[in-house]
């Protein structure tokens, strides 16, 4: 997944002299794919519209008003804000540490940052289960403390970190070795700062690679709903995201709600979508 | 070499600064162990915790092992699928031009973007039995949802954009001269295809098949919609899973879990190698 979302930048540009005019093979071939695209992606998703709009737009608008609905959309963004802020600047870190270091133990790095797209998010909330809940490795330590991190917001927020940790990351590394070291280097012997060189020569040399990743990490924040689901433990709705307002809300038979709510989402989605299309051609334009 | 070692040593004493670096490495190497390795030494710890016998006990009761086999057969034939479409549409992509190509082109992140939950949604908005389509389906003998073909689906759509993106920049690389050395030469477009663009695009194949793979095995927020989570019939192993959590039997959550997570590490590890594979082929070209 990570190599991948770096080659998206370059894939919707395709030079014209490969492209082909199509033959009559070539039509049923198109008409496939088309096919197959609008029946995965279209149907749904004019589907999700209609259901919506079912019961019509008053109640919709009842449905997103509520305060329930206003709350989960309010700590679901909440928490995303939080955890991309926590994996940017992480991630900026670790990534630096990929792509300018050398130590032993770097591969290392390397192959656990992917680690939580091998995680089921279900096993990823259950792990913090296993560390922060009642019979938890540190179940007595907390307890002490008393402090509550299972079933309570700070769970949430661990789970949605652990979950987006690896888009920063992959986004930047291989922009900061296409970039090279050699400014880097010319501002460091010009008697600047680690931090000026950052600050002055990186950060905007990455940034277009660097907002791709912040809004990968957002996106994928903004959705995330099993490891939430397991930590939330679902207790009271001042734990309730938006994607736990539309499980609870389908549980409870508010269809209307439920629908509401997923349109929403995917509108945010959607637009998320454009905005990284803009960044590619940003991008393209940069390199 | 002379050049180059005066180069070193005018380069060396602006880069080195020890403790600047020393501690971004520390940063790195804490935050990853406490956000990441921490959490899967405890899982680790607490599957076999209870001896390894207790551990096949848990997965080879037959709820679990269930589940883990409808997992397992419904990855297999989602793969399939998207492996094959998945492909065509990336050849149709780079190689037509056609109405709709960039709008296309644009949506088929769209997967990647939409919270899976909210695609369980959409599908069951359009196929539930209550539905027309749903209906419709229904008294023609296709159940799609609380079926084994909604997990299908489910699975296909939130896996959709994997193979085309992995398959895609690979085909806009091939020399085109290739190809048309062997159209010249009288071979059709299905033979070209088949012994000119398919050797060269078969290892990206195989890494965007095992990340659908890999994906569909944790896949939880569509499917535990999509599905009716009936025991036995359409319980996954990530719903099992929370099932098992739900109910407070956390050893029978954590053998599964176990079971899960070495299975996609493997097929992560593959994927690193025939990455790496391919570019250790790049350099080469």
């Amino acid at each position: 997944m990570s190599q991948l979302e770096t080659t998206i930048a370059t894939t919707d540009f395709v030079p014209h002299s490969r492209v082909a005019r199509p033959g009559k093979l070539a039509w049923v071939l198109i008409g496939v794919v088309v096919l197959y695209a609008a029946f995965l992606l279209g149907g749904p998703l004019v589907a999700i519209i209609g259901g919506a709009f079912a019961s019509g737009a008053g109640a919709l608008w009842r449905e997103l008003t509520s305060a329930a609905a206003v709350n989960a959309l309010q700590l679901t963004v909440l928490l995303a804000i939080a955890a991309t802020i926590i994996n940017t600047l992480f991630g900026l870190c670790i990534a630096w540490v990929l792509a300018r270091d050398k130590f032993i133990g770097q591969a290392f790095i390397n192959g656990i940052v992917d680690l939580p797209f091998a995680v089921s998010p279900v096993i990823a909330g259950f792990m913090l289960i296993l560390l922060f809940g009642r019979n938890g490795w540190f179940a007595s330590w907390l307890e002490a403390a008393n402090l509550k991190i299972v079933f309570a917001l700070p769970g949430m927020l661990l789970a949605t970190v652990f979950v987006s940790l690896p888009f920063v990351v992959r986004e930047i590394v291989p922009v900061l070795i296409h970039l090279g070291e050699e400014q880097e280097h010319a501002a460091y012997t010009l008697g600047a700062s680690y931090w000026q060189t950052f600050w002055h020569i990186t950060l905007p040399n990455i940034q277009w690679g660097l907002l791709y990743g912040v809004t990968l990490t957002f996106a994928r924040a903004l959705g995330e709903f099993g490891a939430v689901l397991v930590v939330s433990g679902s207790v009271s709705r001042l734990t309730e995201t938006a994607t736990l307002f539309i499980f609870r809300s389908l549980d409870d038979r508010n269809e209307v709600g439920a629908n509401a709510m997923a349109l929403v989402l995917a509108l945010i989605s959607f637009s998320i979508l454009l905005a990284m299309e803009f960044y590619k051609k940003h991008q393209r334009g940069n390199l | 070499m002379s050049a180059s070692a005066i180069q070193l040593k005018t380069l060396q004493p602006a880069t080195v600064r020890p403790w600047g670096k020393w501690s971004l490495r520390a940063v790195a190497v804490l935050y990853l162990s406490l956000i990441l390795l921490l959490p899967l030494a405890a899982m680790l710890q607490h599957g076999f915790s209870n001896g390894l016998s207790a551990f096949v006990n848990d997965v080879t009761n037959p709820l679990a092992w269930g589940a883990l086999k409808l997992t397992l057969t419904a990855a297999i034939a989602m793969t399939v699928i998207n492996t094959l479409l998945g492909t065509l549409t990336a050849y149709v992509l780079v190689r037509y031009e056609f109405f709709g190509r960039r709008l296309l082109n644009s949506l088929i992140d769209l997967p990647f973007a939409i919270p899976t939950l909210v695609a369980g949604v959409m599908l069951v908005v359009l196929y539930g039995p209550q539905r027309t389509l749903g209906a419709w389906l229904e008294a023609h003998g296709v159940q799609v949802i609380f079926a084994t073909p909604g997990i299908v689906m489910a699975l296909l759509f939130v896996t959709y954009p994997f193979v085309i993106r992995t398959v895609q920049p690979v085909l806009m690389e091939i020399d085109r001269t290739e190809e048309e050395a062997a159209w010249t030469l009288g071979a059709s477009e299905w033979q070209t295809f088949l012994h000119i663009i398919l050797p060269a695009i078969r290892p990206a194949m195989m890494t965007g098949a095992l990340l659908c793979f890999a994906r569909a095995l944790g896949e939880f927020g569509s499917i535990v919609i999509v599905a009716g989570n009936i025991p036995g019939r359409t319980l996954t192993a990530p719903v099992y899973i929370f099932g098992q959590i739900e109910s407070q039997n956390q050893h029978g959550a954590s053998a599964v879990s176990l079971v899960l997570l070495v299975v996609s590490f493997a097929l992560m590890f593959a994927v690193d190698w025939l990455q790496r594979r391919r570019g250790i082929a790049h350099v080469a070209a």
